[in-house]
């Protein structure tokens, strides 16, 4: 799965751009930069995950943070996904399992170019926070096997029951304490300072407080947001090399201004071809998008007057709207709850729940989910999930098939297909009503 | 017939019966018992049989189980052992059941615990979520309270007091299992046209379903029998099978790759039947003993995290060495996450020892076994013929 972060694709062609997101972008090029000059200026690499990801600790380390799922979905935006696919098939990698992995490792097998162009480094450290999906494990044995690095594991207990236990928490703050600090430290050659720590988790809070609030902005009639297709851009600083930095308070602080004076005016969301005009149908959605047609894929909504009032996507790098922040009087416990309460580490039960909530406070008129062909983690259960919701709201669902970043696997005229027949089916309902 | 027929003759009726009759009249002998299931691949059997309940592997619908209603749980490109088992939920197959343990093997079997939650409320649903953390103040902290989260679900389900003594009983019977069954592997290694791969299977997988005294009884009766006899001998060629682990292949798949020429040698079947490699100790705390042994004791597998790279596939070669195989065959089910993204570094780590591999994929109700036996008939071939 994950998110985000583009530096380049699906701006509004008639619109001047927001200062958000020439910061956005700024930031994005900052960081592709950094990561490039990183051993040239003796700065260690950590690679991570999006999901349970310890940003703040990491820049504590002064570490340049890569990411190699949002490499992988920048790169399923930009086209090249399907190549690199191929290269880890020819490699011996099988077509069953998951494209993000087999997009990174056909990337490394071709030199490594990351979505920009320019050269990623090799990693010093492969920070496996291993948070609601299996497949994280394996990808970074996968990725020792290549570069024979160091690797740290943090392993996310799941909440099975729908609660974080006293266990839970203290495994996770003692594999930080006893494991993953320590080699940190060893790598880096940087001494742990929970001050520091702390002022980043600061940080962060300020962050997330302002994301929140852009999110659940989708409440109001219209939205002034896309809180799928276009929420996937808002929640990329968040979720990856950002949180805990200024720019990233920055950031939100801008978007937050201008999604107030999109409410103030009364205006959709912004979509590629422009602002939507006319809000017809307010859907939750549920799974990640497809990287490798989202133009197309956004454009069967917003076309239709669709838009996307809440997702779970949004959630997998953390689930604030529904509490949580960083504490920077408690952080390593934090960063345990941080971790723990990733939308993937939830049991199918409290997924079903999220969605239930989503629908009733959001005015929504039913649920979409996009089953991805990758990711058990997300796409196991989905179709029982699917039937509680509508057993729980009474309002219709649908269900479509894509991949994350594989093209073979995007059918424009089945989603499509799908997409109307679904609309129809809520204009029925409607009338019905 | 000979006992050892009759043993594996009563071990085919259990694998047969998809009603389970002989787990329905454990739990019906005395009032109050309790039968808890378990999925592939790890959890601690211990516990279970301390509480006074029956341990109780649930390995899919297999291939004589028509999957009707299961198949709307689950899109094409999930693997076949939850939609079987979801099958045996629904056509009431399980309702004797009165608890289930789903451990942390992958994120399908992971979701499945959820899915159980909403489709069977009333019952005792529990994660059982093993450390890949291999500390013991760190992961062996975390997993002894795991175990006593687990101890007093148990308590709770059976109104009964799980004691320490309870326990190191338990410890004491599957230790002992353990080694029955580990006997069994060495036996086979050494003489393995006299326990063909299908009945150390059935053999293994009566484990899943029975008692572990009655278990353990069958497998020293099997051994007696076997070892007092003798069977032809083939000019077959020695095999490590790798990647089932979890959704079972069909019974006729395992005799094909023998009927191709291969002597299966060791495999990954079951590995609950293995899992520690040394005796838990049965004095002291047995919860500690459980999760030092669990820690520092348990056999490898792709579901399983390793921390050291020159260890990565290591486990495979020295399963090659010590059961003397001339090769692997690499048999995963189809979209099965943990197996096939663990294959190429396992192959790395055969190309590096010099042991060949042949690799395919298959379900539980593959049918066609016509393409396998000509696959691991040609491996078979060459590595008579050139030692390949
Ligand atoms: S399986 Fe899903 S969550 Fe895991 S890496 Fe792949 S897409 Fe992401
Ligand atoms: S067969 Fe593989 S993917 Fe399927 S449930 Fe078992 S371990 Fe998970």
């Amino acid at each position: 799965m994950n998110a985000i972060t583009t530096s380049k694709p699906l701006e509004p062609r008639d619109a001047k751009k927001d200062q958000s997101q020439i910061k956005q972008k700024e930031m994005i090029a900052g960081n592709f930069q950094e990561l490039t000059d990183a051993h040239k200026q003796g700065k260690k690499v950590s690679y991570t995950f999006v999901p349970g990801n310890l940003n703040e600790l990491v820049m504590c380390f002064d570490m340049v943070g890569n990411y190699p799922e949002i490499n992988a979905l920048q790169n399923g935006m930009r086209k090249k996904t399907g190549a690199y696919i191929m290269e880890a098939e020819r490699q011996g990698h099988s077509e069953d399992v998951c494209t993000y992995v087999k997009s990174d490792l056909g990337m490394v097998k071709k030199g490594n170019i990351g979505p920009t162009g320019q050269p990623l480094p090799e990693p010093d450290l492969l920070l496996l926070s291993y948070t609601g999906c299996f497949t994280f494990m394996k990808w970074f044995e996968l990725l020792r096997h290549e570069y024979k690095c160091e690797t740290a594991m943090l392993h996310v207990p799941y909440q099975a029951d729908g609660k974080i236990t006293d266990n839970m928490r203290n495994y996770v703050v003692n594999q930080l304490k006893q494991d993953v600090i320590p080699k940190l430290e060893k790598i880096s050659g940087v001494k742990f300072d929970i001050d520091r720590l702390r002022e980043y988790l600061r940080e962060s809070a300020k962050a997330e407080e302002n994301l929140v609030w852009v999110l659940q902005s989708a409440k109001h009639k219209p939205s002034p947001i896309d809180a799928y297709f276009g929420a996937i851009y808002y929640v990329g600083p968040i979720f990856s090399a950002f949180r805990g930095t200024r720019d990233a308070t920055e950031y939100y602080r801008l978007l937050r201004k201008e999604i107030q004076e999109r409410i103030d005016q009364g205006l959709g969301p912004v979509t590629p071809d422009g602002v939507m005009k006319e809000e017809k149908y307010r859907l939750v959605t549920e799974g990640p998008p497809n990287y490798t047609h989202m133009y197309e894929f956004w454009k069967m909504f917003y076309e239709d007057g669709a838009v996307n009032v809440a997702s779970t996507y949004t959630k997998v790098g953390g689930t604030y709207d529904f509490g949580f922040r960083h504490d920077p009087e408690h952080p390593l416990e934090s960063l345990a709850n941080y971790c723990l309460s990733c939308y993937t580490n939830l049991s199918l039960p409290e997924r079903v729940k999220m969605l239930v909530t989503y629908i009733n406070e959001y005015q929504a008129d039913g649920l979409l989910i996009n089953s991805i062909k990758s990711c058990n983690s997300f796409s196991a259960g989905q179709l029982l999930m699917m039937r509680e919701v509508e057993k729980q709201t009474g309002k219709p669902a649908a269900f479509v098939e894509t991949d994350l970043v594989d093209p073979r696997y995007f059918s424009a005229a089945n989603v499509k297909n799908r997409l109307e027949s679904y609309f129809q089916m809520i204009d029925q309902k409607r009338h019905a009503a | 017939m000979a006992i050892s027929d009759q043993i594996i003759d009563r071990c085919q009726n259990l694998y047969e019966d998809l009603n389970f009759t002989n787990a329905r009249e454990w739990k019906a002998a005395v009032p109050g018992r309790k039968v808890i299931g378990f999925m592939p691949i790890y959890v601690a059997r211990e516990m279970i049989h301390a509480a006074g309940m029956l341990p109780f592997g649930i390995f899919g619908g297999g291939d004589q189980l028509e999957v009707i209603q299961g198949d709307a749980y689950y899109q094409s490109y999930i693997c076949r052992i939850p939609r079987s088992t979801i099958e045996l939920e629904l056509t009431k197959r399980l309702d004797f059941i009165d608890g289930m343990l789903f451990p942390s093997t992958c994120d399908v079997i992971r979701n499945l615990s959820g899915m159980f939650q909403m489709i069977r409320p009333g019952i005792y649903t529990r994660y059982f979520d093993v450390p890949q953390n291999y500390m013991d103040n760190v992961g062996g902290d975390y997993y002894v309270m795991e175990l006593q989260e687990l101890r007093e679900g148990l308590e709770k389900l059976g109104g009964i007091k799980i004691t320490d003594d309870d326990l190191r009983n338990a410890i004491a019977l599957y230790n002992d299992n353990r080694q029955l069954v580990n006997k069994l592997y060495d036996l086979r290694a050494a003489q393995p046209w006299k326990i063909p791969a299908t009945e150390a299977y059935l053999l293994e997988r009566a484990g899943m379903l029975l008692p572990v005294e009655e278990h353990s009884q069958m497998l020293i009766d099997y051994m007696a029998a076997i070892t007092a006899g003798d069977r032809p001998r083939r000019d077959n060629c020695r095999v490590v099978l790798s990647g089932m682990f979890c959704e079972q292949p069909p019974l006729n798949l395992i005799k094909s790759i023998e009927l191709a020429g291969c002597y299966i040698v060791n495999d990954d079947f079951m590995l609950v039947n293995r899992w520690l490699t040394k005796a838990v100790p049965v004095d002291g705390d047995p919860i500690r003993s459980l999760a030092t042994t669990f820690l520092h004791h348990s056999v490898k597998t792709s579901a399983t995290f390793e921390p050291n790279e020159d260890e990565k596939g290591q486990y495979l070669v020295e399963a090659v060495r010590r059961s003397s195989a001339e090769g692997v065959i690499f048999a995963a089910p189809s979209f099965c996450d943990p197996a096939l993204l663990e294959r190429p570094m396992l192959m790395d780590a055969l190309n590096g020892a010099n042991i060949p591999y042949i690799a395919f994929k298959y379900a539980e109700n593959t049918g066609q076994m016509q393409p396998i036996r000509e696959q691991a008939g040609t491996f078979a071939d060459s590595i008579k013929l050139w030692g390949v």
